[in-house]
């Protein structure tokens, strides 16, 4: 046992005596926590819309006013022509061009249908139907406004409410905060390790640990540790700052938040690990861990949904661990889920701890 | 001259006798460009919704048509039915279900629906609802048309069209912005590391009392990463066009002039971490960890610039990755010409001065 809190002085004593890792192991989290969830909103604003009005009637211009009072919309400019418009969504001035045609206001006072043409910029196919689909409303709210008896249907008609659980406000930042802790996380404890044993090798320190009698598991033992020092330190940090900047306490207990991270953070430090035993530079270490990491963090579902993948993708994220993990941090967070509910998430990361870091401890080898 | 092209050779051979480090190099955005060319989506395909109905409700046989209906549809299906709203909590919390029908009903044949969605994730939610809220008014107006007439139509009849991507891929969307993201965290690795390497090693000091001036030094150190890159760059079109049928409409030439110079300026980046940082280590974390959230986060690869905060937006024009792809999404996506995209290409032009000038300045030739 002694020998493991020599190795654990000495890890600790090169992580503080480093004039680098400590500060940064602490202004990160910090950071990140306090700028990006600004960033991570899905919710859409000042969607500019370039109008072709070829009616030029009073009812056209009640229309445009009514596009331009809205919330989502500005108008950026009223063309003749669609081929002006269009320039203008060619240069990124305006979104979505709407088409009043000629006719249209004649048409609708002899109550005659009248079509208007919506073209969205659909290259961010997400927004582009989001916006469109704010324009249907406004536009069916418009024909409500100038021929009022069609809403006779909807009076008696059905009724269909939603009610939005756990984030009823919809908040997007809620939703991602939790989030960004698991990417904290990945980032800290899976690259710091990754070069950790690759250095001493770059080093040769490692020689002078291989002729020791230290056991491969005391070696990776006393590496993964701090890790899950620095880990645990961080996360606090990110805590705090969601408690305190954007209000957002978890729901569910803190120690179920904490069991949970410190289970994910030992699977990502022994990742970091066997990437280490099995590279000889720090170079090839760090570009098979920015792979892995590149992989955990765009298929993990961590900014767009597992369910919306292939199938076949859906396998690949089942082996991926932080899948897992950002699936289980944000029911605790926001929905109040205990590590009972959890079970089958808490079980298949409990069977990737033991397998990844036997896996680290066995390719580490003393004999070169 | 001929000491320049002798130190590009130098640096060839560093790259290519490290085996698995040039097959990382050359193999690893294939494998990315294609797992988040088809895995990485946002549209809907599975909805779970769980009914719940007690046992002694009258219009028990118009509910069971509705989940018949609801269960037709090729995204949503029923997965559970409950007689209490209790169970729903429980279900929800251990995700086993996305939406709950709950049900109530003033007088026969007039049923009120009310659902429970699971917002955890905003947009998602927001979307569940339109999808399912559709499904049901048709349902529950089809039944109602059959006791009443109706004749209502909408005088604006709109029709709507989406432009340049009317499936609405998201590969579409997302292919410009992994390129984005590949090729910065890439280029300035490759740079930052073999710099830093050979002071680390001690070799720099040879290259240093050598006769050849230090900015020929960097600029061999630049090439055969730059040749790389390129090979990347060919080898993403190629796939992005073949098989993900990405449209490419743009000109050929623009898109790879706008890579290369998007390329040399985070070649340049890597040079500057390696003239600020001491270690290999270091050099690393400042280049992964430096680069990655902001340029995942801050560059509208995955959420649009247009919706961020004011103060916020001002800070995304530092990030280079969100000219490129802003000009790369025009380029490949919208088919433009060249000329609509010289704002992004002078910003570009400009960063990469800056940077390398930087960097030359900051470059000591003495240890």
């Amino acid at each position: 046992m002694s020998v493991l809190r020599y190795l654990l002085e000495k890890e600790f004593k090169q992580f503080l005596r480093n004039s680098f890792l400590p500060r940064m192991a602490l202004m990160y989290p910090l950071v990140v926590l306090l700028i990006m969830p600004l960033a991570t909103t899905m919710d859409i604003k000042d969607v500019s819309i370039s109008v072709v009005d070829k009616d030029c009637s009073i009812l056209s211009k009640q229309l445009i006013e009514k596009m331009d009072a809205s919330n989502y919309f500005t108008i950026y400019r009223v063309e003749r022509t669609y081929a002006a418009a269009l320039e203008q969504v060619e240069n990124g001035q305006s979104d979505i061009i709407v088409e009043i045609p000629s006719f249209f206001s004649t048409n609708i006072d002899k109550q005659q249908p009248t079509s208007v043409q919506i073209s969205a910029n659909a290259v961010n196919g997400m927004e582009g139907s989001l916006g469109a689909s704010y324009l249907l409303e406004l536009l069916h709210d418009f024909s409500q406004q100038i021929y009022p008896s069609q809403l006779e249907l909807e009076q008696v008609g059905p009724v269909v409410s939603s009610l939005y659980l756990y984030n009823n406000t919809l908040n997007y930042r809620y939703f991602m905060i939790p989030g960004l802790m698991v990417f904290v996380i990945i980032l800290l404890a899976g690259f710091l390790p990754a070069l950790n044993i690759v250095s001493e090798k770059e080093i040769g320190t490692i020689e002078q640990i291989n002729v020791t009698p230290v056991k491969k598991s005391q070696f990776i033992l006393a590496k993964l540790i701090p890790y899950w020092l620095i880990g645990v330190v961080a996360l606090s940090i990110c805590f705090t700052v969601g408690w305190l900047v954007y209000d957002l306490a978890p729901v569910g207990h803190l120690l179920d938040l904490y069991l949970l991270s410190l289970l994910f953070i030992f699977i990502m430090s022994g990742i970091g690990l066997i990437i280490s035993n099995y590279s000889k530079t720090m170079q090839q270490a760090t570009f098979v861990m920015f792979f892995f990491m590149l992989l955990f963090i765009l298929m993990s579902g961590l900014f767009t949904p597992v369910s919306s993948m292939p199938t076949w993708a859906q396998v690949v994220a089942a082996f991926i661990p932080p899948h897992y993990f950002v699936d289980a941090m944000r029911s605790i967070y926001l929905k109040g889920s205990t590590l009972f509910d959890l079970s089958s998430e808490v079980m298949v990361l409990v069977l990737f701890s033991i397998l990844i870091n036997l896996w680290a401890v066995k390719s580490y080898n003393k004999v070169e | 001259m001929n000491i320049f092209s002798a130190f590009v050779k130098k640096e060839f051979f560093h790259i290519f006798r490290d085996r698995r480090t040039i097959l990382i190099l050359l193999v690893m955005p294939i494998v990315q460009i294609i797992l988040f060319g088809f895995a990485i989506s946002v549209e809907i395909q599975q909805i779970r919704v769980a009914f719940v109905v007690s046992a002694s409700s009258p219009s028990k046989t118009s509910i069971q048509q509705l989940a018949r209906k609801v269960d037709a549809n090729e995204i949503c299906s029923v997965t559970h039915w409950y007689s209490s709203v209790d169970a729903v909590d429980a279900a929800m919390k251990k995700g086993e279900i996305d939406v709950a029908f709950c049900f109530q009903e003033k007088e026969p044949h007039h049923l009120q629906v009310q659902m429970l969605i699971d917002a955890v994730n905003p947009t998602i939610a927001t979307s569940e609802s339109y999808y399912l809220e559709a499904i049901v008014t048709d349902f529950l107006r089809k039944q109602q048309l059959n006791t009443q007439k109706s004749s209502a139509v909408s005088l604006i009849q709109p029709s709507v069209q989406m432009l340049y991507n009317p499936q609405m891929l998201s590969a579409y969307n997302f292919v410009p912005g992994v390129m984005g993201l590949i090729f910065i965290l890439i280029c300035t690795l490759m740079t930052s590391i073999s710099i830093v390497r050979e002071t680390e090693t001690g070799t720099m000091e040879i290259l240093l009392v050598s006769p050849v001036r230090p900015i020929y030094m960097i600029f061999a150190k630049m090439v055969p990463y730059f040749v790389i890159s390129c090979i990347n760059l060919a080898t993403i079109l190629l796939l992005a066009y073949f098989l993900l049928h990405i449209p490419m409409t743009g000109s050929i030439i623009s898109i790879c002039l706008l890579s290369f110079l998007y390329i040399f300026l985070s070649l340049s980046l890597g040079l500057l971490i390696s003239t600020v940082v001491k270690s290999q280590v270091a050099a690393m974390i400042g280049s992964i960890m430096g680069l990655m959230i902001p340029v995942t986060l801050l560059s509208g690869m995955i959420f649009p610039v247009e919706n961020m905060p004011w103060a916020l937006q001002r800070v995304t024009a530092i990030v280079p990755a969100r000219w490129y792809i802003s000009a790369m999404r025009k380029l490949m996506i919208e088919g433009v010409s060249i000329t609509h995209v010289s704002t992004e290409i002078m910003v570009l032009v400009g960063m990469s001065v800056f940077v390398l000038l930087l960097a030359f300045k900051n470059f000591k030739n003495r240890l």
